[in-house]
């Protein structure tokens, strides 16, 4: 049986290596930079639509990935920039996706919010609330029906939390024990509904425990100590033991989307996350007072990763529209 | 090296705004993330973020100026260190864009029909000496809620962000004021739970408007509204009914891909139990909504976005309504019929008025309501004009205008000199390509072409 449901705090000491440290900060700043040239690119109107910006949750898929191996699998919702960055997509691909361009990851026919990977084991990019994860422990039953322990990584949101099929596919899932780690993203934010107008049992990593599901709450604004309890949950996962829920809290800077006039909450709760929270300067203060690296080199890092991103969004508006005829394929297999 | 900040875009349906307020004047340091203005978009006031950093050395388009196109300079950024006396008069050139996103693709939200106001015939539900105010439907729509909302108060508005957040849309503007919290009610994302609420509460004789954030996410839903509002009067030998109303945008926005763009007109009309609503014009929708809440039965109300910030006349009546099943002629013509309803109405006013200039007259049915259907005007316009074609943004296979072809087969046969086509979406899920989409979606110039088949032009 499950164990208790409980709260992890901000990891004290760094559990990670120098270069392991310098690799978060990396991956973090590479999603950061993308989503602000996305940003740009959408009010340019090179991007359409819905875009919805990652910018400030950038600890939670980067701690998560390192604990990630070969064969595991990904699956998250609209917001999945930042997912497809982390494990390993190609930004030129994601970019071009965005723009509507023929060398996209789904050919442009997806944009934003629909993109997938076969070979990063990425299965989506799904705009619909609640829908992906039942398809992530369906990603868990694969594994288990084929005797691998390989787990399935199944983000969500605070206020995908409280869709139904969330509860019939926990109760399945434990039923099952099978190897899915629910992610739930608590930016604390659904639009402009916060958790406490939608809910009255604010910490979502217990409901769970009603199935048998062990929870954890954990802070998504330090990388380290999302790693520190994806590791945890992995192991659990890995040792045949079901499922698994991490709640873990963040913030998102931006609107929900593009068009977001964001009215629920003020500019100076904002601002408070950014000057005190913020998971990149988290890690790059430790980087400078552990002296694991110089703000030369931390500038030069910068330098490096604005050269992918400006590569990347120059991919994308070069890359043409994709064929007419490509309305059609892709309709049956 | 100086760049221009250029009018951003914050909304999928935005070409131009309003420079609201500067938050930063000349000569201020800019960092990536901070607040340089507030811009007002067709739907909001939104703050714009700086990206890049920089010193801001000229404001080029002052606050307060409206009409602003994306992607206009609105200000020039300095790199520090860099002198604004440098900048010429009016920014610097403006950066090139490369040849892909000069393709006229980018937004292809149809523009309004251009003289079709001008030949309506009289709406037949006003009495004669009526006066008309311009309204979006946007508005009719919040009108027609706030108006049922004082006379009954049974009737309340239930969905996702519509009280305090003022609808995702911006329908339900106003309403939490006015009605407060017992009657506008902000649900959690649980389309599936609020439904069925909804009909329950439609059992115990209130008249709940649900609304769905878009039609999309009531497929979350579908059960309640077909098993639970469409079938429980019958099962029920009458006892028991729901007077509920569903109501959201339906159909294709601009952009938001394959799950956020569908038009469910066919799938809600085949059902015994309801009744399905597709307003085109602010008025319809104003009246058909208010017709709608008072109906002692389920009502899907399938709305636009793209339609929501378009402007009608609307007769300024105290208690405006308009019949559910009644069709409208919108154009009166004799060498064809064009039948649509909703959006598909865009592109039959904007075809009948480039085929009249080619010395076509087309008849223009608008069907309001899919369920119960007003054939009979469509058959009774066919009988006089011979040919027909039907237009719609949903897809070909079983269709509303596959149901309108087998109508006028059965009971108008003699009548016709041509086949019926019908005109719909392509048999494709949405892409989010801009050329794509376009292609996409039914055309005037498909209907343009269609008309000349039909009359053998
Ligand atoms: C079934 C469904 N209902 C409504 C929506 C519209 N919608 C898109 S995102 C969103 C808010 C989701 O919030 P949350 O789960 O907290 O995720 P976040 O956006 O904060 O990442 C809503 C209501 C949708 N896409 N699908
Ligand atoms: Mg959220």
């Amino acid at each position: 049986m499950a164990t208790a449901p409980k709260r992890s705090t901000r990891a004290k000491k760094p559990n990670a290596s120098k270069e392991e440290l310098i690799e978060f900060y990396r991956e973090m700043l590479l999603i950061r930079r993308f989503e602000e040239k996305a940003g740009q690119l959408y009010g340019m109107g090179l991007i359409g639509g819905f875009c919805h910006l990652y910018i400030g949750q950038e600890a939670v898929v980067v701690g998560l990935e390192a604990s990630t191996k070969d064969g595991d699998q990904r699956i998250t919702t609209y917001r999945d920039h930042g997912h497809m960055l982390a494990c390993g997509m190609d930004p030129k691909g994601v970019m071009a996706e965005l723009t509507g361009r023929k060398d996209g990851l789904s050919k442009g026919k997806g944009g934003s919010m629909h993109m997938f990977s076969k070979e990063k084991e990425f299965y989506g990019g799904h705009g619909i609330v609640g829908a992906n994860v039942p398809l992530g422990a369906g990603l868990a039953f694969a594994n288990k029906y084929r005797g691998n322990d390989n787990v399935a990584f199944t983000y969500f949101g605070d206020g995908a939390a409280n869709q139904g099929q969330v509860y019939e596919t926990y109760n399945m899932a434990e039923l099952w024990m099978l190897p899915v780690i629910f992610v739930i993203e608590n930016n604390q934010y659904a639009m402009g509904t916060s958790t406490k107008r939608s809910t009255k049992s604010p910490s979502l990593y217990v409901r769970g425990e009603a199935y048998g599901i062990p929870g954890e709450q954990v802070d998504g604004m330090d990388v380290l100590a999302v790693k520190a309890a994806g590791q945890k949950a992995v192991d659990h996962c890995r040792a045949g033991k079901g499922p698994y829920i991490l709640e873990v809290m963040t913030y998102r800077y931006r609107g929900h989307s593009m068009s977001d006039p964001a009215k629920y909450r003020t500019r100076e709760e904002v601002q408070k996350v950014r000057d005190e929270r913020d998971p990149i300067n988290h890690v790059r203060d430790i980087l400078l007072t552990g002296k694991h690296a110089t703000e030369e080199d931390l500038k030069a890092l910068d330098k490096e990763i604005k050269g992918i991103v400006n590569e990347a969004a120059q991919f994308a508006q070069d890359s043409p529209e994709p064929a007419l005829e490509e309305l059609y394929t892709d309709i049956y297999a | 090296m100086a760049t221009n900040i250029l009018m951003p875009a914050l909304s999928p349906t935005m070409e131009e705004g309003t420079l609201a307020k500067w938050l930063v004047k000349e000569g201020d340091a800019v960092e990536s993330g901070m607040i340089l203005a507030e811009i007002e978009t067709d739907k909001a006031t939104m703050e714009f973020e700086a990206v890049d950093e920089g010193v801001l050395g000229k404001i080029l388009v002052a606050e307060g100026t409206e009409n602003v196109k994306v992607n206009e300079a609105i200000a020039v950024l300095l790199e520090d260190g860099e002198d604004a006396s440098a900048v010429p008069a009016g920014g610097p050139a403006p950066t090139p864009v490369s040849a892909a996103t000069a393709e006229p693709s980018a937004q292809p939200t149809p523009a309004a029909p251009p003289a079709a106001v001008a030949t309506v015939t009289p709406e037949p539900d006003v009495p004669a000496g009526t006066r008309f105010k311009q309204q979006t439907v946007r508005e009719a729509l919040r009108d027609a809620m706030a108006e049922e909302m004082r006379r009954d108060g049974d009737v309340f508005l239930m969905g996702e962000e519509v009280a305090e957040y003022q609808g995702a849309y911006k329908i339900s503007q106003g309403l939490l004021d006015e009605f407060g919290e017992k009657r506008v009610i902000d649900t959690p994302i649980t389309e599936h739970g609020f439904a069925g609420i909804g009909v329950g509460a439609a059992f115990a004789g209130l008249r709940p408007i649900v609304e769905f954030m878009t039609f999309n996410f009531a497929m979350q839903a579908i059960d309640q509204i077909i098993n639970s509002a469409a079938k429980t009067l019958y099962m029920s030998g009458g006892q028991m009914g729901s007077p509920i109303v569903f109501r959201g945008p339906n159909g294709a926005a601009a952009r938001v891909g394959a799950q956020h763009s569908q038009d469910y007109a066919a799938w809600y009309a085949q059902i015994p139990g309801l009744k399905v609503i597709q307003p085109y014009s602010a008025a319809d929708a104003k009246g058909l909504l208010k017709s709608a809440i008072r109906d002692n039965n389920p009502v899907i109300c399938l709305e636009n976005e793209i339609l929501y910030g378009k402007s009608f006349e609307v007769p300024e009546l105290d208690d405006f309504t308009v019949p559910l099943g009644k069709a409208k002629i919108w154009r009166e013509g004799t060498d064809l019929t064009i039948v649509s309803f909703g959006i598909g109405m865009t592109y039959a006013l904007e075809a009948a008025e480039a085929l009249a200039s080619e010395g076509i007259s087309a008849e223009v049915v608008d069907l309001r309501s899919l369920r119960p259907m007003d054939t009979q005007t469509v058959i009774n316009s066919v009988m006089k004009t011979n040919r027909c074609i039907t237009v719609e943004e949903g897809w070909p296979v079983c269709s509303i205008g596959n149901h309108i072809s087998a109508v006028l087969m059965q009971q108008a046969f003699d009548y016709l000199d041509a086949p019926v086509i019908n005109l719909t979406g392509k048999d494709v899920p949405m892409p989010y390509a801009a050329n794509l989409e376009k292609l996409a979606l039914v055309t005037t110039a498909e209907v343009i072409e269609a008309a000349k088949a039909v009359t053998y032009r």
